[in-house]
């Protein structure tokens, strides 16, 4: 029926171009995902997925548990498939082209099974379609009972070679596919989407493929973006960094809804894209012999990984000392957790102003808020630095105002001379 | 008819001169002084703290020294959010602060240093939370002493300024520091029992600071420095 047609019988009839590059992509993104589950996974062009799941299924905790978790997965993904298991591939692909979930396991139990299939499950040329009308075969039962000779010569030998690898009778060669080694998924979008919120579900389902991929490799990652592009403007980059390597999806999603609720849109976006950074190898977690739960991720880096989602990276640090004279290079930005061995003997306030703020001097005495400083303590003189460019000459005092505030206030040496304000006794 | 002593001893009534028992741990404040007008002991966890400081630099970080230091020992972690300067490094290692456990945090509006804060509070990883809200009103610190109660054993204080020691406050407890004669008197402007009239005033401890003389000036020159710096211009005084 012609789309013309279509539309004249359903007028709310929404129809769309069919591109088969965007299906060769997907299955391959299904494929990188449902690498975790096994490493011998192949595809079924156009739209079917082969794993070979015998081998992973202690670790994996029986065949429910698979076949719960890939349903739950797919569902993430925003797919929909029907899923069989069978003891041959061939005949797994049968069943699930069949529809429905049926689970075969034993080789005996295959040929009735099969038996009741219809022949529309088959994969042939509409001749040998027409054949099987002609000579009345519904089901493949009936193509099973045909002499095999006969039925070579009319449907060609593909046909009893499919029915032989269903049945287990010849063996069954298939191409194992390859995940790529970086992981970089693109997501059109259906609609040009304004708010940053909405584009969390299709986020969503790229970070269930990559969570799939990183267990498929055992690995964690500690950087992603996010690539938003839209249609006119250069795309818009966000990255969000991590203080440990992890491949937890519910963290992962947390942290993408912080990041993408706290960007504006500066245009619609048409398209998401997700790149992995580096992957690194994670150790799995152990489970103890007896009642307890396995190794957690310290609660501090995910607070960090959480505030720095939404803040920024460059918003949540640690601090450490530097053994240097100048006390506004003895400090530095760090990860939280660095551990840090100087050692500080002279007294120094607890607050440090980043810029030095000058006071005004009257009758040569440092004035702070229009309140003349009493010097307590000092001078300490400080002349460092003449290697780098930012040498400092300073007398450092400490002052006290009538309120009995305490300050750190320090004399310039070298033009232009006055009194400034560096620090607060906390 | 007076009650029978037994009913009198019931842990539900309490009677106005005795302090409120408290359902989470004090941390030890340092000060003996202070710990006795505290109910529990020490600085209440699971609750608001409000420490209205008259100025800055008198020591309103100095009476959680202890404290903070404490917790740091015992590995648990502090979180400053939106400190009005920067917090200096070796003077923190000076005041036994283990600076691995230490995590700063800068926010650009008084909504984000709300969001933190709660966040902080809420995920049970720090052991101290110390918050400079720009402006917070009743509702907004009402859930921050939610997510604190949510937490047990977190230290959270917030720092604001004298002037809203007039509007109410969801906090348990709230001080005011000032100076008076060269010592810190703190005033226990809301706590949990009695209201105390009197300030507590404590030595502070930079009088130990006059005592020391600068012997070490830490003087690193250029083999040869620059003609200019060494002629003086008439009228600065030489120290």
């Amino acid at each position: 029926m012609s789309v013309a047609a279509a539309s004249a019988l359903a007028p709310q009839l929404n129809h769309r171009p069919r591109d088969p590059g965007i299906e060769t992509a997907a299955l391959a993104a299904i494929a990188i995902w449902a690498a975790q589950f096994t490493p011998v996974v192949s595809l079924e062009p156009p739209a079917g997925l082969l794993l070979e799941i015998e081998g992973s299924l202690k670790l994996l905790g029986g065949i429910d548990n698979v076949l719960q978790s890939i349903e739950r997965g797919l569902q993430d993904m925003g797919y929909t498939a029907a899923i069989a298991c069978a003891a041959t591939a061939t005949a797994a692909g049968l069943l699930a082209r069949n529809g429905g979930s049926r689970v075969v396991i034993e080789r005996s139990a295959l040929e009735p099974v099969i038996a009741a299939l219809p022949v529309t499950v088959l994969d042939c040329e509409t001749s040998t379609r027409n054949t099987f009308a002609a000579i009345g075969a519904k089901r493949i039962g009936d193509l099973l009972r045909l002499p095999r000779d006969g039925l070579a010569r009319r449907c060609g030998p593909r046909l009893l070679d499919t029915l032989d690898r269903a049945l287990g009778k010849l063996p069954e060669a298939r191409r194992s596919f390859t995940p790529p080694e970086r992981f970089e998924v693109k997501l059109e979008l259906a609609a040009e989407v304004m708010h940053s919120e909405a584009l969390l579900f299709a986020a969503k389902r790229q970070l269930t493929q990559l969570a799939g991929f990183l267990a498929a490799r055992g690995a964690g990652i500690q950087y992603f973006t996010f690539t938003l592009l839209h249609e006119v403007q250069n795309a818009t980059v966000t990255g969000i960094g991590l203080v440990a390597p992890t491949r937890d999806l519910r963290h992962l999603i947390t942290l993408t809804r912080e990041r993408l609720a706290a960007l504006t849109l500066r245009a619609p976006v048409r398209a998401l894209q997700l790149t992995a950074g580096d992957i690194f190898t994670l150790a799995a977690g152990n489970y103890s012999l007896f009642q307890g739960s396995p190794h957690a991720r310290g609660e501090w880096q995910q607070l960090v990984e959480r505030l720095r989602a939404r803040l920024g990276q460059d918003a949540v640090h640690g601090i450490s000392a530097r053994p240097d004279h100048r006390p506004e290079h003895a400090w530095y930005a760090t990860q939280p957790g660095t551990k840090n061995m100087a050692i500080e003997t002279r007294p120094r306030p607890l607050w440090l102003l980043e810029q030095p703020q000058p006071l005004p001097a009257i009758v040569s005495k440092p004035h702070y808020h229009n309140d003349a400083l009493a010097l307590i303590a000092g001078p300490e003189r400080i002349e460092s630095g003449w290697w780098d460019g930012a040498d400092a000459r300073r007398d450092y005092f400490i002052a006290q105002t009538p309120a009995h505030s305490t300050l750190w206030i320090y004399r310039e040496r070298r033009e232009p001379f006055g009194w400034y304000l560096h620090g607060i006794f906390g | 008819m007076s009650m029978p002593a037994e009913i009198l001893a019931h842990p539900a009534i309490w009677r106005g001169n005795r302090p409120v028992a408290v359902s989470s741990p004090s941390l030890p404040t340092g000060f003996p002084a202070l710990d006795a007008e505290l109910s529990g002991g020490g600085w209440p966890t699971a609750a608001l703290i409000e420490i209205l400081p008259q100025h800055e630099g008198i020591g309103e970080l100095r009476i959680l020294g202890h404290a903070l230091s404490r917790l740091t020992a015992q590995g648990r972690f502090l979180v400053w959010i939106a400190p009005p300067y920067l917090p200096y490094a070796p003077a923190l290692r000076s005041a036994c602060i283990d600076l691995a456990r230490f995590i700063l945090v800068k926010t650009r509006s008084p909504r984000e240093t709300l969001w933190a804060s709660e966040q902080a509070l809420r995920s049970n990883a720090c052991g101290a939370v110390l918050v400079w809200p720009q402006a917070a009103n009743y509702a907004e610190l009402r859930r921050l002493q939610i997510a604190a109660e949510g937490s047990p054993s977190v230290l959270a204080i917030l720092f604001r300024s004298p002037q809203v020691a007039r509007e109410t406050t969801p906090a348990p407890l709230r001080l005011s520091l000032a100076t008076a004669h060269g010592e810190l008197a703190v005033r226990v402007l809301k706590r949990r029992g009695a209201p105390l009239v009197n300030p507590i005033l404590l030595s502070p401890a930079n009088r130990r600071v006059q005592r020391l003389s600068f012997t070490h000036h830490a003087v690193d020159r250029a083999r040869f420095p620059s003609p200019a710096a060494r002629i003086i211009p008439a009228g600065v005084n030489a120290v």
